[in-house]
Parts: C-alpha cells; structure tokens; sequence
C-alpha cells in the first residue's frame, strides 16, 4: 500500500495461507501498522491518535446514550435528566459524551494547524488533507446537531440562528430553511431529523478516516522537516524510518494517556466547564436568551460571521455590485463558509517550494500570527456582537482571508527559505546522535 | 513552536469560558465556602436535610422540583434520609394526581417532586446548574474547578440580597435585589429572622437558611457529584500510572533508536 518500500506480510502457517489466499485481510492489517513511518516525528504527530480515539469514545457512549433518550420536544429534556439521574453510570457517559466532543475538536484544530505549519497539505497529500476537510465539516455539523438534542435553551435557540444562515441564501433560501427543519420554526420534525443525522454522521465520518488514512499511507507521512523519506531501495528507506508498530504506537499512547489524565479531571470535576448554563433550563420558543453563544469550537467562525454587517464597506460594495441580492447577512454567511474553504485550498494557495515551516522564516511569523488571530476570533465570537469586538473581529477576519489568498501565495515568491537536512536520518541525528550499535 | 502553540491551545481552551461569561448581568453574586467545591468537596448531609427543610416549609409553596424523584432523597451522596422517613415525607407533604384513581392521592416515595405552584416561578430541578455566578479570572471561568460555577452561590444572593424598595409595575411588585440581573425580581423577600426552626439545633440566621437550601438545590441539581468526583479520581488515578508505565516503556523502546541507554 505504501509507496515507501518495505517488507510484506508473507503467511506463514497453513491456516493463515488459507485464509490470506481467500481474502488478504491480516496482509492488510500488517501493512497498516507496520507502514514505515519518519523517525523524527516530534510531539506534534500524536493528534491523529487523539482523534481516532474520540471518535471511538463519541460512538461508542453515544451509542449507550440513544438507548436512554426520547427525541421529542416533550420529552428529550425529560430524558436527559432521567440519564443523568437514574441510568447506573448516567451521568458519568453523558459527561464524557458532552466533554468528549470538545476534546475531539481541541484535538482537531492542533491537527489542523499543525498540518498548516509544517505544510502537509502540499504535494502529494492533497487528497489527505481535502478529505480532512470535509471530516472537519461533517464534525462540525454532528457537533451542532448534538448540541440541539439536550432541547434546552441553547439548543434550540443555537438551532434557531444557525439554520437560520441558510435562509439568508437569496431567492431559495426560505424553502431551504423550511426544508432543513422540516417545518416553519424548529419544532419537533427538526429535533428528530437532528438525531438521525447525529447518530448517521459519525459513522460517514469514520469511514471517511479510513480514506484518510488510506491516502496518507499511500503517499507516507510527512515530518517536522517536510524532507521525503529515500524511497531507493528498502536498506536506504529504513535508514529514514521506523515501523510504526511498535514505536509510535506506544509513543502516541503515551501521549494519549496523558491528555486523558486531563480529560478526566475535566470530567470528573468541572464538567460543565465548556458547557453554557442557559442549556439547564428547557427549551421556550417565548423566550430568547440574553446572549445566544454557539459551543466554543465554533465561536472563530462565528465571528467571522457577524463581522460582515452592513456598515463595512465590501459588504455595501457588494450589496450595491449585486443589486441587493448579496446582503449583510448573506455576505456574513457566505465570509464563514468561504474561511472554511480557503483553509481547504491551501494546497493550491501556498505556492512555496519548501514543505516545512521550520526552513521558512518569514512564513514563520505569518503562521504564528494566524493561531493569534484563531484564539482572537474565538474569544471576539463569545463576545456580544458591538464595539470594540466587531471592529477586533472584522480585522481578524481580514487577516485569516489575507493569510490564506494574499501572504501564502505571495510568500512563496519573495520569501528565501533556509536549507532543509539532506535526510531525515541527517535531522534525526542531529538531535539523538547515531544509533547504539 | 511547541510551546507557543501549547500556550495557544490552553488560552484556547480556556476562552470558552467566555459564552458563559456572556450569561451573567452587572448583578453582585457573593462567595459562599461551600463544603462540595472543589474535587475533594462532598455535600453536608446535615445541610442537605436543613435545606430540604427550607425548600418543603418556603419554597414549595411556588416552585417545583419537577425532574427529582422524592425517592432520591434517601440515596448516598445526597440527604440520605432513612426509607420510612422519605414515605412519611412524601406522604404528609405532597399529593399528585392518579390518572388511575382519577384523583389525588398523597405521594409516594416513586413520584416526583410536583412542579411549580405559581404560575412564573421557575422549576428549581436544575436551578443550581442553570445559573453562573462566577465567570472569573478574567471571563476565562477557570475557577469553576475549585470554587464551582457559582450556581448556589447565586441562589444564596438572590435570597439575601434584598434591599427592601419595592416598585409596582403594570399591576405587579417588584422588588430591588442586588443579585438579580436588572436589579428588580417579581419574587417577594422570602426569608425573614425565626422563620424556622431545625431539629439540629443549627442557625437559623435568614443567611444560613439560604445557604442550606442553596446547597440542597445543588444537590438537587447534581445528584451524582460525588460518585462523578470518585470517578473522575478513579480516572486520574489509573490513567496517571498507565500514562508513567507508557512513558518508561517508550522511553526504552527508542533508547537504543537515539542512541542512548536505558536506565530506570
């Protein structure tokens, strides 16, 4: 599978011949974990570990969940007390469940960035990181839905504002709207079709982590230098790599382990931390909370959202080039989904030579600056919608636009990047010294 | 990179805390030293029971407790009242209407606490949780690890924080409290000196009153926190020795790797 040469499976007892000649399913699960993987991984290449496991974890209480909880306005609140009051280990699944998705996300975002820095998008990993995206996308939407289960005032009123974007899509917007909640507001059709999109995707989503995988395995891992692995003979490629079984698994466990310790504690002891308090009480289509705040892992594009209102002069450029078709609100949507899809174009955008973000010390800056403005746009989108956070925010969506179609493609052009090691043998022992003989 | 982006992702992390932040007014919520904040905090079962008190002989007669079953009374980690006292309990305060009977009849220790009497008062089932008192440091609500979100202690300021002026709007009285967001709530002072007295002999000062059935209606609220706590050190506790035998089992298997030698 992997285009990095190294040994096979060969089936050695007469029952693993039999079963490996009709369907070459332990060939295939030796390749996977045995892939040869760049021995200078550093501590930035454990998420991916972090993310299968909570997908695992997601699936695997939410499954335990569905079977104590009622999809119905009147009862769904109901029921999610009655987990956590009288299920046996109720509260502690729903906990994990609740705080499982900001781990996931937490998890995500640092898998993202890191794949921005040290420029795993680039050729040949487009596929990779394409297919990461609509993972990203498809989280994002099951996170939202799952969100709007509990039925309580945030749930539905962050169900209110949120399908209320694709309303403002001009001429089919309303029917679009109607269609996706099944009715006029959000009511009873709209919290049924939410759980069975909520119990759907995750498994859409672990099939497409297959893909994921299968695509990163094709082209091998990238690694803190970007340098590619000697791919001459099978003596020179082991020379860049290691097995990925056992080094890195036990390395990522490790890792693993530890951010458990912190999620636990988090669980155990302030479990409602991430959570918002406006979600306790039940849903009332009569009364609007005081300030409707989506989850934490939405709240950069959510801000991107609301900068774009109608007092920013591109969005009354627009609006007057398009003959009013194009409104605030509808630029503000447009902004949020086009910030997503900048990020998935970066492979085209970013039109450096050079891979990693260590051998390129003017886009060094820029990046470091790009987390800056993530964390600023998260904490702009927690913030009531008036000045000074629309002002902060509107800058900070500025720049992530101008990062990703002004500065990459530019930087590539005038930036003079320093030389990378000829191998990541050279990088490895640089740090480690040579191996013990 | 590695420690900027971890100070990143932690300021990250903690922003979130912000959405809660947005919940609260200008109003003044005071810290009350509850005994279960904190992760080795545990709920007083005295003064679960005192402020099951309070609850049935004050605020019963206009909120509910919809979403607790009156059996949950006599469980561990909450007021662990003796069975027969909860059937007593349930049985002399509470009647529920039997749709088979097609009557009311006295609770049983099966059903739920009724729900709100007067029309406006809110259900207190999840009150405590419902509420943030506290958003600090800084918006970032770290405190909630050791001092809670500050949902009781909210409960406790709305009781006491009655100045006394009163206002009559569109037929209703309102009251001015320091605690409630727009500083006037349409809720009567409810306590008041000697309102009553508890078997245990404690104070029943209008300010401990508040905080006794603040903390009940936390409990009220999280009736698992204390088996939630052991859990979360149970966690802790195994995945710390698990995180340190995987970090000795790496560390061996990639000393030869780095060319160094193993030693424990």
């Amino acid at each position: 599978m992997s285009g990095i040469p190294h040994d096979h499976y060969e089936p050695k007892s007469k029952g693993a011949k039999w079963v490996e000649s009709r369907l070459p399913v332990i060939g295939l699960v030796y390749d996977t974990i045995m892939i040869p993987t760049p021995k200078n991984l550093n501590w930035w290449w454990i998420w991916g570990i972090v993310l299968a496991f909570c997908l695992v974890m997601q699936i695997v209480t939410g499954i335990v969940l569905v079977m104590h909880y009622t999809p119905h306005v009147d009862l769904a609140f109901a029921s999610i007390e009655h987990i956590m009051r009288d299920v046996n280990g109720g509260h502690m699944l729903r906990y994990l469940h609740m705080n499982g998705a900001s781990l996931f996300f937490l998890a995500v975002y640092i898998h993202i960035f890191r794949g921005l820095f040290y420029g795993s998008y680039k050729a040949p990993r487009e596929v990779t990181w394409i297919i990461g995206m609509i993972i990203y996308l498809l989280m994002m939407a099951t996170g939202f839905m799952g969100y709007v289960l509990p039925w309580g005032q945030m749930s539905f009123w962050g169900a209110t504002v949120i399908t209320g974007l694709f309303g403002a899509i001009p001429f089919v917007g309303e029917s679009l709207q109607t269609f996706l909640l099944g009715g006029p507001a959000v009511d009873n059709a709209t919290l049924n079709r939410f759980f069975s999109l909520h119990y759907l995707l995750p498994f859409v989503i672990a099939g497409l982590v297959i893909v994921h995988i299968w695509a990163f395995h094709t082209t091998g891992n990238n690694n803190p230098t970007g340098v590619d692995v000697r791919k001459g003979s099978k003596e020179e490629a082991e020379k860049d790599t290691l097995p990925f079984w056992p080094y890195f698994v036990i390395k990522d466990l490790f890792a693993l382990s530890l951010i458990l310790v912190v999620f636990f504690a988090v669980v155990g002891f302030m479990p409602n931390y991430l959570g918002h308090p406006d979600n306790y009480i039940e849903a009332n289509a009569l009364a609007t909370p005081a300030h409707i705040v989506p989850e934490w892992y939405f709240l950069p594009f959510y801000a991107i959202l609301r900068a774009f209102t109608a007092d920013v002069w591109v969005v009354m450029f627009t609006s007057w080039i398009t003959g009013g078709i194009i409104d605030a609100k509808f630029f503000g949507v447009l902004a949020m989904f086009g910030a997503i899809i900048v990020m998935a174009l970066v492979p085209w955008l970013d039109t450096s030579r050079v891979r990693s973000g260590r051998f390129r010390p003017m886009f060094k800056w820029w990046f470091y600056l790009l987390v800056i403005d993530f964390i600023v746009l998260m904490w702009c989108g927690a913030m009531p919608a008036e000045p000074p956070f629309s002002t902060i925010s509107l800058i900070g969506s500025a720049y992530w636009f101008a990062y990703f179609l002004v500065i990459l493609p530019i930087l590539g052009v005038i930036e003079k990047p320093t030389t990378p090691p000829a191998t990541i043998e050279e990088d490895f022992e640089a740090h480690y010294g040579k191996p013990a003989e | 990179m590695l420690k900027k982006l971890s100070i990143a992702a932690v300021a990250a992390l903690s922003l979130t805390a912000g959405g809660a932040m947005a919940a609260g007014g200008e109003s003044h919520v005071h810290d009350v030293d509850f005994s279960f904040e904190g992760p080795f905090g545990k709920f007083d079962q005295n003064q679960l029971q005192r402020g099951l008190q309070v609850y049935t002989e004050v605020c019963a007669a206009c909120h509910g407790l919809r979403y607790v079953p009156i059996r949950t009374l006599a469980d561990e980690g909450g007021p662990h009242l003796p069975e027969d006292q909860v059937r007593a309990y349930a049985a002399q305060n509470f009647e529920v209407f039997d749709a088979e009977l097609d009557d009311f009849r006295p609770a049983t220790p099966t059903d739920f606490f009724p729900e709100s009497g007067l029309e406006g008062a809110p259900d207190l089932s999840m009150m405590a949780k419902a509420r943030a008192g506290f958003h600090g440091p800084m918006g970032l609500g770290i405190n909630q690890f050791l001092k809670g979100m500050g949902g009781p202690e909210y409960i406790a300021s709305i009781l006491t924080g009655y100045t006394g002026k009163e206002k009559e709007e569109a037929g209703t009285t309102f009251y001015e409290n320091t605690a409630f967001p727009g500083g006037w709530i349409a809720m009567a002072p409810p306590l008041f000196e000697d309102q009553l007295e508890f078997a245990d002999g404690h104070s029943n000062d209008p300010h401990h009153v508040a905080e006794d059935v603040s903390a009940f209606l936390m409990w009220a609220a999280e009736p698992k926190m204390m088996a939630r706590k052991q859990a979360g050190f149970i966690g802790v506790l195994f995945l710390t020795i698990l995180t340190v035998l995987l970090y000795l089992t790496n560390k061996k298997l990639w000393a030869p790797i780095k060319g160094k030698k193993f030693e424990v």
